[in-house]
C-alpha cells in the first residue's frame, strides 16, 4: 500500500500531496521537509529507492518536478515508479504536454486525476484509456451545467481569451525556468 | 496546449498568480492574509453567495492550505457544496474535505449524509466521487455507516465495473480501521469469485481487497488460490495484444500479476493441490523464461514492468523456498542484473539476493557470485547500493568463505561512509567470531577493525574480543604479542588501548621472556598513552599497572612512581585517585601471596549468546539481514542438490555450536523462566519423588508455554526453549549438572514409537557424552509435524553420578497444540464454522472440575498460551471462552474451535471442541481436561 504521495519542484516547492495515511499535520510537514531535503541531494544517476525509517521511498525526476512515493516494506518498487509514470502519463495527456505550471494553477484536477487512478493507497485502474474516459465523464457533466445555466457564447469567448493568457504565461514561465540555473 | 476542459476560475488562477509573482515570503504572507481576511468577510457577509463563488472561495482557501499555511474555516461552505447539484461544486466540495476534515469533525455527520444520497445516485460519476470521499477520511464513523451498502455494492449484479473498482478499495481502506466491516458466509466466495471477473480493473482492485483479508484470515479465503493461480498463468500465457488496454509497454498485466503473486505469498505451501502446485512452477518459470526473451522496447517502463513482475515472482520462489530449481534458476537470473547498466536493478537483485542466501537450495549457488558483489560493494556510485552488498555480502558468508569476505569488508571499511561504518564494523566482529576456526585470525580482525575504525568500535565489540581472550587459552600468547604491536603505532585509538591494557595486564608474562617486549618495555609503552586518554581508560590502565606488580615484581618501583604521583594520587577525578591510592597501599603492604591470590588472572566468562548481535538488531530492527540458513520446508530435498546441501549443512551445524552465537543464551533462560512461570510453576510436580527413578516427568504446563525448567532434582535441571512455525518446531534442551563432580555416559536418547515418528518426525542432535560439574549443555532438536499425532514424545537421560547409574524419563513439551496458528474470527463466522462441524467425529466433549479456585483470568491465559485465538465479544455470555485456531501438519491444515465454559455455582467446567479430524478432536480434548 502506499502511504503517501508527494511532488515537489527542484527548488523544494510543494505541488501536490496525498497522504493515505493518517498522520496528524505536524507530521505530515515534518516528513516532507525530510524528504524534500534527502531527494534533492541526490544525484541523478543514483538509485531511485531508499530506505526510509521503516517504509521505503521511491522517486523520480520528470523536468522541474519530483515525484515521491513512501510504499511499504514488501511493496514492489519497481511498479511504483510505474505508478508515478502512468500518473505522469494521464496529467500529460489531459493537460497536453504538461508542466509544472499546470500542476500549480490545476491542482483540483491533479487530484481529481490522482483518485482515478488510487484509491486508499493501492492502485484502482490501471488501464490509461479508462481513467481518461472516468476523467472525461466529469468533465462532460461540468460542461453540462456550466452549459445549462449561462447560455451565452459571450463566456466561450471569455474563455478562450483566458486561455491564450494562460499559455502566453505558461510558455514565458517555461522560457524561465529553462533558463534559471 | 490543449485547452483545460471544466470550467475554469479566474479568480483562482489571477490568485495563484499574483502568489507567484510575489518577491518575498512576506509579500506572499501579505497577500494570503489579505486574501483570507476577503473570504471572511464574505463567508460572514448576510448576502447569500451563490455556488460559484463558494467553489472559487473554497478552492484559494485549499491552494492557500497546500502552500502550508493553516485554514481554520470555510469547512461548513464546503460541506454545502456537497449538495450542490452542479457537479464541479460538488466536487471541489468533496476534494476540501478529503483534503481538511480531519475524522473526528462535528461535521462529519453532515458529510455522511451527503456521502448517502451521492452513493444512491445512478450517475456512476457521483457514486465514485463520493466513494473516494469515503476512502480518503476512512474513519470508524465512515465504517459504521456504511457497513451495509459498500460490502453489497461490490457482489452485486448490477453495480457497474467502475463502482466495483472504487468499492473495493473503499471497503478495504475502511476494513483496515473497523476489520468488523467484512461480512462472512456466502459473501466470502462470492467476494473470491471476484478474481475471476471478466474486467480486468475489477480483479486489480478486488485482489488488493483480497490480500489483506486473506492475512486475517487465510483460511476462510483459501479458495482463492487456485482462481489465482488460473488467472495468473493466463496473463502469463497471454500474448501483450490480449489484453488490450491493460497491456503495459507489451507487458502484460503488470499491476494484476504482481498482486496474485503477492496473494500466493500469504500461503505456505502455497497449495497442497498437485495440479494447481504444478500450474504455478510452470508459470513461474515462464515469468523466468520470459526475463530471457530480447526486449520488446527500448523503454524502462518495459524493463521496469517485465522486471517488476520477475522479482515479484522470486519472492513468491523465495518464501515457497521448496523447489530448488527455481531458486537456481532465480538465482542465476538476479545474478545478470548485478552487473546490469540500471542502479536500481542492481539495488534489487542485491536485495533479493540477501533472501536468496538463507536458503539452503540457494546459498551455495548465491556464492558463485561473490566476486561482483565485493566490486558492487567497492565500486557503486550509490551509498545506498553499497550498503545493499555490504548486507549481502553478510548473509552470504559462511565458513568457506569467511576469511575472503571479512578481509574485503576491512578493505572496504578503510574508505566507507561514515553512515555505514558502524553497522559493517559490527557485521565483521560477528562474521569473524562465528566463523573463525582459528582465534588468532579473529584477534587480527578485531585489532584490524580498531585500527582503521576505531571511532566505530562500540563497547560491545571491545568487551567481546577480550572475552575471547581471557576464554581460550591458545589464543593469549598471541593476542598479547599482536596487541603489543598495535600499541606501537605512534597514534592508536583509544580502543586499542584499552584492550591492550586489558591483555598485557593479564597475558603480558606470555611475551615477557623477548627483550624488545620486556616489562618495563611494556609498561613505558602503555604508560606513554596514559595521559592522552579519557579518565575511564586511564583506570583501566592504572588495574593494568597493579596487575603488572604481581606479574612483573622488578618493575615495581618505576609503577609505584606512577601511582604516587600528583595527578594520580590527587587526582580530581575520584575513581583515579581511590585506584591510585589503593593500588599504592596494596603494592606496599601484601605480601607476594596476597598479591598472587588478589591479582590472579581473571576467571573465564560465561559462554552466551554474543551481544554484538543484539546490537545490531537494535540499529536496524527487523531488517538485519540474516545470516543463518533457514530449514528447508521441503521434507525429500532434490537428489542432483544433495552433494552441495550436506557439505553446507555440516557446515552450518558447526557454526552453531561455536560459542552459542545463534543459539539461545542459556542462562538466562533457566533464570527467567523459573521466575515467570512461577504462578503454574507451582502447580508442576517437578519435585515428585527423585527415588523413583524410572518416573515418567510429564508436567502439563508446558501445554501452555514453550520455554521453562522441564525437569530438576538434586543433580540434574534441564530447562527448555522453543519455537513453532507452521508444522515445525525447534527445541533447544539445557542440561545443568547441579552437583560438584561431572556426570559422565551422559546419553538422552528420543522415546518415541515408529509408527508416531511417521507423523510426528523427531530429529535430536547428538550431544557430548560428559557433563562437568557445575556445567551446562545444550541439545537441539528438530520436529516436523507429518500429520496429527496423540501424546508426546519422551527422551530417556542415562548418566552415571558417582559410580551409581542414573535414570530419567521425561516428556518432551511436544504435543499437537504446538502445531497451532491462532485465527482471528468474528462472531458470525465462527456460529457458521461450529454449526458446520456438527457431524459426532467432529465433536467432543468434557465436563470436569475446576481446580480450586475457579480462576477465568488465569483460564484465558492458559488458553492463549495453549496456542489458539481466544475470542472476545464472540459468545453471549461473556464468562465462556471461545477460541479459535488451525493446526499445520505437512499433509493437511487442521481447523479447529472450542469453546469453554464454566458454571460457578458447580464449580465445574464443561468444555467442547470441533475440528474437521476426529482424531483432532479427541486429543485436544484430552489434553486439556482437567487443565482449569
Amino acid at each position: 500500500m502506499m502511504l503517501f504521495m508527494l511532488l515537489f519542484s527542484r527548488q523544494g516547492k510543494l505541488r501536490l500531496q496525498k497522504w493515505y495515511m493518517a498522520y496528524p499535520d505536524k507530521v505530515k510537514k515534518k516528513i516532507t521537509r525530510e524528504l524534500v531535503t534527502t531527494i534533492l541531494a541526490r544525484k541523478p544517476k543514483m538509485c531511485s529507492f531508499l530506505e526510509w525509517k521503516d517504509c521505503k521511498i521511491v522517486y523520480k525526476r520528470y523536468a522541474s518536478l519530483y515525484f515521491c512515493c513512501a510504499i511499504e516494506q514488501n511493496d514492489n518498487e519497481l511498479l511504483t515508479l510505474e505508478i508515478i509514470h502512468r500518473y505522469v502519463e494521464l496529467l500529460d495527456k489531459y493537460f497536453g504536454s504538461v508542466c509544472e505550471l499546470d500542476i500549480i494553477f490545476n491542482f483540483e484536477k491533479a487530484y481529481f486525476i490522482l483518485d482515478e487512478l488510487l484509491i486508499g493507497g493501492e492502485i484502482q485502474e490501471t488501464s490509461k484509456k479508462n481513467v481518461l474516459k472516468a476523467i472525461a465523464s466529469q468533465d462532460l457533466l461540468q460542461e453540462v451545467s456550466t452549459t445549462e445555466i449561462k447560455k451565452n457564447s459571450f463566456i466561450v469567448c471569455n474563455k478562450l481569451l483566458l486561455i491564450m493568457f494562460y499559455n502566453r504565461m505558461k510558455s514565458w514561465n517555461m522560457h524561465a525556468i529553462a533558463n534559471s540555473p | 496546449m490543449a485547452p483545460v476542459r471544466g470550467d475554469g476560475m479566474r479568480g483562482l488562477a489571477v490568485f495563484i498568480s499574483d502568489i507567484r509573482n510575489c518577491k518575498s515570503k512576506e509579500a506572499e504572507v501579505k497577500r494570503i492574509n489579505k486574501e483570507l481576511a476577503n473570504i471572511r468577510s464574505k463567508f460572514k457577509g448576510d448576502k447569500t453567495l451563490d455556488g460559484y463563488q463558494k467553489k472559487k472561495y473554497v478552492c484559494k482557501l485549499l491552494f492557500i492550505f497546500l502552500l502550508g499555511h493553516d485554514i481554520d474555516f470555510g469547512h461548513m461552505e464546503a460541506v454545502n457544496l456537497l449538495s450542490s447539484n452542479k457537479y464541479s461544486e460538488k466536487q471541489i466540495g468533496y476534494l476540501f474535505i478529503s483534503v481538511l476534515v480531519n475524522t473526528n469533525s462535528d461535521l462529519i455527520r453532515l458529510i455522511i449524509q451527503s456521502i448517502k444520497n451521492d452513493l444512491q445516485s445512478r450517475n456512476p460519476v457521483h457514486v465514485n466521487l463520493a466513494l473516494q470521499c469515503i476512502a480518503n477520511i476512512g474513519s470508524r464513523d465512515m465504517a459504521e455507516s456504511f457497513s451495509n451498502e459498500i460490502p453489497k455494492l461490490l457482489v452485486s449484479g448490477d453495480t457497474m465495473d467502475v463502482v466495483k473498482q472504487s468499492a473495493a478499495l473503499c471497503l478495504l481502506r475502511l476494513f483496515r480501521s473497523s476489520p468488523e466491516i467484512i461480512p462472512g458466509g456466502e459473501w466470502t466466495s462470492r467476494i473470491i469469485h471476484l478474481l475471476n471477473d471478466q474486467h480486468m480493473g475489477v480483479v486489480t482492485a478486488a485482489t488488493s481487497l483480497i490480500d489483506a483479508l486473506v492475512k486475517r484470515n487465510p483460511e476462510e479465503y483459501k479458495g482463492c488460490v487456485n482462481l489465482a493461480v488460473s488467472r495468473l498463468s493466463r496473463i502469463v500465457t497471454a500474448s501483450y495484444t490480449d489484453l488490450q488496454d491493460y497491456t503495459y509497454y507489451f507487458v502484460p498485466a503488470p499491476w494484476l500479476s504482481v498482486k496474485l503473486l503477492r496473494l500466493l505469498q500469504n500461503y505456505n505451501p502455497v497449495t497442497e493441490e498437485p495440479g494447481v502446485r504444478a500450474r504455478l512452477n510452470e508459470t513461474l518459470e515462464t515469468i523466468l523464461n520470459k526475463a530471457q526473451e530480447p526486449p520488446k522496447s527500448k523503454k524502462v517502463q518495459h524493463s521496469n514492468a517485465k522486471n517488476a513482475v520477475l522479482f515479484e515472482a522470486i519472492n513468491l520462489i523465495i518464501h515457497s523456498d521448496s523447489e530448488p530449481t527455481l531458486l537456481v534458476r532465480a538465482c542465476n537470473q538476479l545474478g545478470q542484473f548485478l552487473s546490469n547498466r540500471e542502479t536500481n536493478l542492481r539495488y534489487l537483485a542485491l536485495e533479493s539476493m540477501c533472501h536468496l542466501a538463507t536458503s539452503e537450495f540457494s546459498h551455495e549457488e548465491v556464492k558463485k557470485h561473490q566476486e561482483v558483489v565485493i566490486l558492487s560493494m567497492k565500486m557503486e556510485k550509490d551509498v545506498s547500493v553499497r550498503q545493499m552488498a555490504v548486507d549481502l555480502l553478510y548473509a552470504m558468508c559462511d565458513r568457506s568463505n569467511a576469511e575472503e569476505i571479512v578481509q574485503e569488508m576491512l578493505n572496504y571499511l578503510e574508505t566507507a561512509d561514515y553512515s555505514i561504518r558502524e553497522e559493517m564494523v559490527l557485521k565483521v566482529a560477528i562474521l569473524a567470531e562465528k566463523y573463525a576456526t582459528d582465534f588468532t585470525w579473529y584477534v587480527d580482525v578485531i585489532l584490524n577493525l580498531i585500527r582503521i575504525a576505531g571511532d566505530y568500535v562500540s563497547e560491545e565489540v571491545w568487551y567481546r574480543v577480550i572475552q575471547i581472550v581471557i576464554n581460550r587459552e591458545e589464543v593469549q600468547g598471541y593476542a598479547a604479542k599482536t596487541v603489543f604491536e598495535a600499541l606501537q603505532a605512534p597514534a592508536c585509538h583509544e580502543n586499542m588501548v584499552k584492550v591492550g591494557g586489558y591483555i598485557l595486564g593479564e597475558f603480558g608474562n606470555l611475551i615477557a621472556g623477548d627483550s624488545r617486549s620486556a616489562p618495563l618495555v611494556q609498561f613505558k609503552l602503555l604508560h606513554s598513552k596514559y595521559h592522552l586518554c579519557s579518565p575511564m581508560t586511564r583506570a583501566l590502565l592504572l588495574s593494568t599497572y597493579i596487575k603488572f606488580i604481581n606479574l612483573f615484581p622488578e618493575i615495581r618501583t618505576n609503577i609505584q612512581e606512577v601511582f604516587r604521583q600528583d595527578s594520580n594520587l590527587r587526582s580530581a577525578d575520584a575513581e583515579l585517585q581511590q585506584r591510585a591510592s589503593e593500588y599504592l597501599q596494596l603494592s606496599i603492604v601484601a605480601s607476594t601471596d596476597v598479591l598472587a591470590t588478589v591479582l590472579e588472572e581473571m576467571p573465564s566468562f560465561p559462554e552466551r549468546e554474543s551481544s554484538i548481535l543484539a546490537v545490531l538488531k537494535k540499529k536496524k530492527p527487523g531488517r538485519v539481514p540474516e545470516n543463518e540458513i533457514r530449514e528447508s520446508k521441503s521434507p525429500a530435498p532434490n537428489t542432483i542438490q544433495n552433494n552441495a546441501l550436506t557439505n553446507h549443512k555440516v557446515n552450518s551445524n558447526a557454526n552453531t555450536d561455536l560459542l552459542g552465537l545463534s543459539t539461545p543464551p542459556s542462562n538466562n533462560v533457566l533464570n527467567n523462566s523459573t521466575n515467570s512461570g512461577t504462578l503454574i510453576d507451582v502447580l508442576g510436580d517437578i519435585y515428585g519423588s527423585t527415588n523413583n527413578n524410572t518416573a515418567v516427568y510429564n508436567s502439563k504446563k508446558f501445554l501452555f508455554k514453550n520455554n521453562g525448567v522441564l525437569f530438576e532434582n538434586e543433580m540434574l535441571q534441564i530447562g527448555v526453549k522453543s519455537e513453532f512455525r507452521q508444522n515445525l518446531g525447534r527445541l533447544g534442551l539445557f542440561y545443568g549438572n547441579k552437583t560438584q563432580i561431572p556426570l559422565t555416559n551422559f546419553v538422552p536418547a528420543l522415546q518415541w514409537e515408529s509408527d508416531n515418528a511417521l507423523k510426528l518426525n523427531v530429529q535430536m542432535k547428538p550431544v557430548e557424552p560428559t557433563l562437568e560439574a557445575g556445567a551446562q549443555i545444550q541439545q537441539l532438536l528438530t520436529a516436523e509435524c507429518i500429520e496429527d499425532y496423540a501424546d508426546a514424545p519422551t527422551i530417556e537421560v542415562n548418566f552415571r553420578y558417582n559410580g551409581a547409574q542414573q535414570k530419567f524419563n521425561i516428556k518432551l513439551p511436544l504435543t499437537i497444540n504446538k502445531f497451532f496458528e491462532p485465527t482471528e474470527m468474528n462472531a458470525d463466522s465462527f456460529f457458521a464454522r461450529w454449526k458446520n462441524l456438527s457431524g459426532d467425529q467432529q465433536r467432543a466433549q468434557k465436563v470436569f472440575k475446576a481446580q480450586q479456585p475457579l480462576d477465568l483470568p488465569g483460564a484465558r491465559n492458559k488458553l492463549t498460551g495453549f496456542g489458539m485465538q481466544l475470542l472476545d465479544n464472540v459468545d453471549p455470555n461473556p464468562d465462556n471462552m471461545v477460541c479459535a485456531g488451525i493446526i499445520h501438519t505437512q499433509t493437511q491444515q487442521v481447523g479447529c474451535l472450542l469453546r469453554l465454559e464454566p458454571n460457578k455455582q458447580a464449580q465445574m467446567f464443561r468444555l467442547t471442541i470441533r475440528a474437521s479430524k476426529e482424531s483432532v478432536t479427541r486429543e485436544i480434548c484430552e489434553l486439556l481436561t482437567d487443565q482449569f
